[in-house]
């Protein structure tokens, strides 16, 4: 590398990073409650949570479920229905206006096995709802995730060219060195190199799988086109099932049960919805087992008839859409990996605070000289 | 704490440990999506807690 690589990474590095970094602390402060977005909610006593009963009470039919939420809110429609991951007693109904996406929901918590409304958790309010807004889209939808997925891509320049920036800054010093006894400004700089080359992996990984995440909708869109327009097109001219003129919801549901043997539901989506064609009710199913759990199997059911359509495999690109969700969220190695993840996004924090710190000190001449070392050293060597 | 002498910004020495903690951790990320609580989740704390710990002695604990 010579004295023009050198600069020009920096460039890279600098510019890329110093238009993401706010953004990132943003992502990062955001992202610190959502890791523990259950115990929070515990403690919040926001969590739902289902009444014991023998483990063999029948279970009421989905129609009762749908209907016990439709009570509460007459005005709405059901858009979309899914089963707690934790405990299947319990159903959460999504209510909205239209089947069309809004941020204008409400959401009814039903026994699974009594058809009882056991709470109506409001999930578009409170401190965690504005955690997640800032962190997902910036209230700007769709827009402002694109713009969030954006930043992240510079976030992966800038880890990039971060690493490739190590090595030179590392040439006299051993790893994990930290001049503490000299300026403040090289402390940090020993800081930033090291806390940024032991998460570089870990901040790689998360920043590239919440930048897949940013295109959740688009991926959805196009799987509709790519996928669901062939099977829709039998329907063609005809308009979004209506409620009234659907199927009972449980034999649609046994039916895409009895295609899928050993799987279990994760969320219906109803016609008209993101997630389903104007003419199918989609049911979601995931596998038992810990990788599988984590993909899902849509199998979409004539609204009208209650009979099995098809259950096209899942694209490659929804597949690494739904593998990119845990690696992303760090939910899906227990207690421990939550901790790490919060510490690992800590020491993100001060890699980005520390960034900041570096670039507001580099126009003092003692900053100015060290960089000069760094690139004469490279001369020397090339 | 310093070298004596300059080495490649490439060389072996700068990089041993920054790989094997990437791959440690990549190791990590990857075990727990095949595990739901038994050994595959246990080697990613194990693993994640590498660079925490790394991270930690270096940056504050050693003098």
């Amino acid at each position: 590398m010579n004295r023009n690589a050198l600069k020009r990474w920096s460039w890279i590095h600098k510019w890329s990073s110093l238009v993401c970094t706010a953004f990132m602390l943003l992502l990062c402060l955001t992202g610190l409650p959502l890791i523990f977005h259950h115990e929070i909610g515990h403690l919040l006593g926001t969590e739902v949570e289902a009444p014991a009963m023998p483990a063999d009470t029948p279970r009421a039919s989905l129609d009762r479920v749908l209907d016990a939420a439709r009570a509460q809110h007459p005005d709405r429609i059901v858009q979309f229905a899914s089963l707690d991951e934790d405990d299947d007693n319990i159903w959460f109904v999504t209510m909205t206006p239209t089947p069309a996406p809004t941020d204008d929901f409400r959401s009814v918590a039903v026994d699974a096995r009594t058809a009882q409304v056991l709470a109506q958790p409001r999930f578009d309010q409170g401190f965690m709802w504005v955690m997640f807004k800032l962190h997902v889209d910036l209230f700007a939808g769709l827009p402002g995730m694109l713009f969030l997925g954006f930043m992240g891509l510079l976030l992966l320049v800038a880890i990039v060219s971060g690493g490739v920036l190590y090595g030179p800054f590392m040439r006299k010093l051993d790893f994990g060195a930290v001049r503490r006894d000299r300026q403040p400004r090289l402390k940090w700089l020993d800081l930033h190199n090291l806390l940024g080359i032991v998460t570089l992996m870990w901040l790689f990984v998360v920043g590239a799988t919440g930048m897949i995440n940013t295109w959740a909708d688009l991926l959805i869109k196009y799987w509709q086109h790519d996928q669901l327009s062939a099977l829709v097109a039998p329907y063609q001219g005809q308009p979004v099932v209506k409620p009234a003129e659907q199927a009972p919801a449980q034999v649609g549901l046994d039916a895409a049960m009895r295609q899928a043997p050993g799987m279990k539901l994760a969320f219906i989506a109803s016609p008209g919805t993101a997630f389903s064609s104007p003419h199918h009710v989609t049911y979601f199913l995931r596998g038992t087992e810990p990788l599988t759990s984590k993909l899902l199997q849509p199998v979409l059911v004539d609204a009208r008839t209650g009979s099995v359509t098809a259950a096209p495999e899942p694209p490659w690109y929804l597949t690494a859409l739904l593998l990119s969700q845990p690696l992303h969220f760090g939910d899906y190695g227990g207690r421990p990996m939550q901790i790490l993840w919060a510490v690992l996004d800590v020491a993100s924090i001060i890699v980005l605070g520390s960034g900041l710190y570096l670039w507001l000190r580099k126009r003092q001449p003692a900053a100015v000289a060290d960089d000069e070392l760094a690139v004469r050293g490279m001369e020397a060597l090339s | 704490m310093n070298r004596e002498a300059p080495v490649s910004p490439w060389a072996w020495s700068i990089w041993r440990w920054p790989v094997v903690i990437a791959v440690l951790t990549a190791v990590g990320l990857t075990a727990a999506l095949f595990s739901d609580g038994g050994f595959g989740d246990a080697l990613a704390g194990a693993c994640l807690a590498v660079p925490v710990a790394v991270a930690a002695w270096f940056g504050w604990i050693k003098r």
